[in-house]
């Protein structure tokens, strides 16, 4: 029988969940890295004992981790990641120029093919490859250098790279995303990049066509439809069906289209999954009831997914990486909260049951099927 | 042999004590001292001073035998009963909390 290992990075360490495939009874093993923030964890497709992990602090800066026993143990890796060549000012808050500073590893994407191969998404904002299982780090600098960079703004919580998805059926193509400068893609294996921007509506820009500057919080895609992708945006929910090239509005009968996490399901291309936030200002759900979003038409028709979800004085919050689906079938969602809950469902989100609930909050979720 | 005390986060990270005796060789400095630590303890690689600049970080102070030498440059002389192994090089991590 497969079993599912969840990778969950909090405030305060990680915490691996593990359970059979029925996904009922959950083991929890933690905290690893204690008291230090761990952006985000996670497995290598080509060998899921490969683990690699971001564990950062304000006072001791950033440490990178990796486990070969599927996270018994640790040991650390190459943190030192130094922008290629000189670095050019971006905007700060106050529109003056500022310069480019490490400051942490918010996403890793291990290769499908090669353990010994990842990238890694920072702030501020720019793409490392490791390709020695993380020993050392190397920018891919065309998208720092790219000619739109000088306007790039950071959002509230940094200018960080937070997506990175590599096209399952051409791994020359990546695409990333950038809180707040917006999307990206490379069809050149990170040599070079466009903005893929058009269609983003974002009320804080005064250009309604502005090719940068949009606060995309994550991008998503089903494998077996690489032109396909879905964006949960600072407001708006949207879908793309060439690509990035062009986008659509896609929030149909959302109570709220802002929010931060967006994932497909693992076995149906047009389910898509988000959690609405009340607003930009209100970072808790509308009406204080947690609820998940399913669409089964890849947005505009949306239900909600409450059975198991507190449904009256909830004020937590749901992060850009706190979401991820399992490959079985019926497919698992899970979703951590800032409140330290981590829920799962084993039908597709039709019923959801806390599997702990008393984490630090949850900045990270990955999950891992295995044989 | 220099003595070095830890904040109990790098201690951990390590893999050791808090209390460190080092072997630095002249001169002795903040640098060395600091090189000759990153040496025996790989893990700690720019956890007390940022890769890229050098410089000490911002949520880090430096004190040794009743001073603060946070803001001394990296290559000032150790106060000397630190050399001698009298007073620990303490590395401090700022209070944070409500």
């Amino acid at each position: 029988m497969s079993r599912i290992r969840v990778l969950v990075g909090t405030r305060k360490g990680a915490f691996i969940l593990t359970a059979d495939g029925k996904r009922q009874r959950w083991r929890v093993q933690g905290p690893h890295f204690g008291g230090w923030e761990v952006y985000h964890l996670k497995g290598s497709p080509a060998n899921p004992e490969r683990l690699y992990a971001s564990q950062s602090s304000s006072w001791f800066g950033q440490v990178m981790q990796r486990s070969d026993d599927g996270g018994r143990s640790w040991e650390t890796v190459g943190n030192q990641f130094g922008y290629e060549g000189e670095t050019s000012p971006h905007l700060w808050y106050d529109g003056t120029p500022h310069p480019w500073e490490f400051k942490r590893v918010w996403h890793l994407e291990p290769d499908s093919a090669d353990p010994d191969t990842a990238y890694a998404g920072v702030e501020d904002a720019a793409l490392f490859r490791t390709r020695d299982g993380g020993k050392s780090w190397q920018e891919l600098p065309g998208l720092r250098r790219h000619a739109s960079s000088a306007q790039w703004m950071p959002g509230a919580g940094g200018m960080c790279l937070h997506s990175i998805l590599v096209d399952p059926a051409d791994p020359r193509r990546l695409h990333v995303a950038i809180s707040a400068a917006g999307s990206f893609r490379s069809d050149d294996a990170g040599q070079t990049w466009r903005p893929v921007n058009q269609g983003l509506r974002s009320l804080h820009i005064p250009d309604p066509v502005a090719e940068v500057g949009h606060c995309v919080h994550r991008i998503a895609r089903h494998p077996s439809r690489p032109d396909t992708l879905f964006m949960q945006k600072h407001w708006d929910v949207m879908r793309s069906d060439d690509a990035g090239a062009s986008w659509h509005e896609v929030s149909g009968n959302l109570p709220s289209d802002f929010g931060f996490p967006i994932d497909v399901h693992a076995h149906e291309p047009e389910t898509i999954y988000v959690v609405p936030i009340k607003s930009d200002a209100e970072h808790y759900p509308p009406d204080a009831r947690l609820r998940v979003y399913r669409s089964r038409s890849g947005g505009n028709d949306w239900e909600p997914l409450t059975s198991g979800l507190p449904q009256k004085d909830c004020y937590v919050n749901v992060l850009r990486e706190a979401m991820a689906v399992d490959g079985l079938d019926p497919c698992g969602v899970y979703f951590g909260t800032t409140g330290g809950q981590l829920y799962a469902s084993a039908n597709a989100g039709d019923s959801w049951k806390a599997v702990v609930r008393d984490l630090p909050p949850v900045l990270s979720v990955e999950v891992q099927t295995l044989p | 042999m220099i003595r070095v005390l830890l904040p109990a986060p790098l201690a951990q990270l390590a893999g050791t004590t808090a209390e460190l005796q080092l072997e630095v060789t002249a001169p002795f400095t903040q640098r060395r001292l600091l090189d000759a630590l990153e040496a025996r303890h790989p893990a700690l690689a720019g956890t007390t001073r940022d890769h890229a600049s050098g410089k000490r970080r911002a949520y880090l102070r430096f004190f040794a035998a009743g001073q603060d030498l946070s803001q001394d440059a990296p290559d000032a002389a150790l106060p000397e009963a630190v050399v001698r192994g009298i007073e620990p090089f303490m590395i401090v991590g700022a209070v944070s909390g409500g």
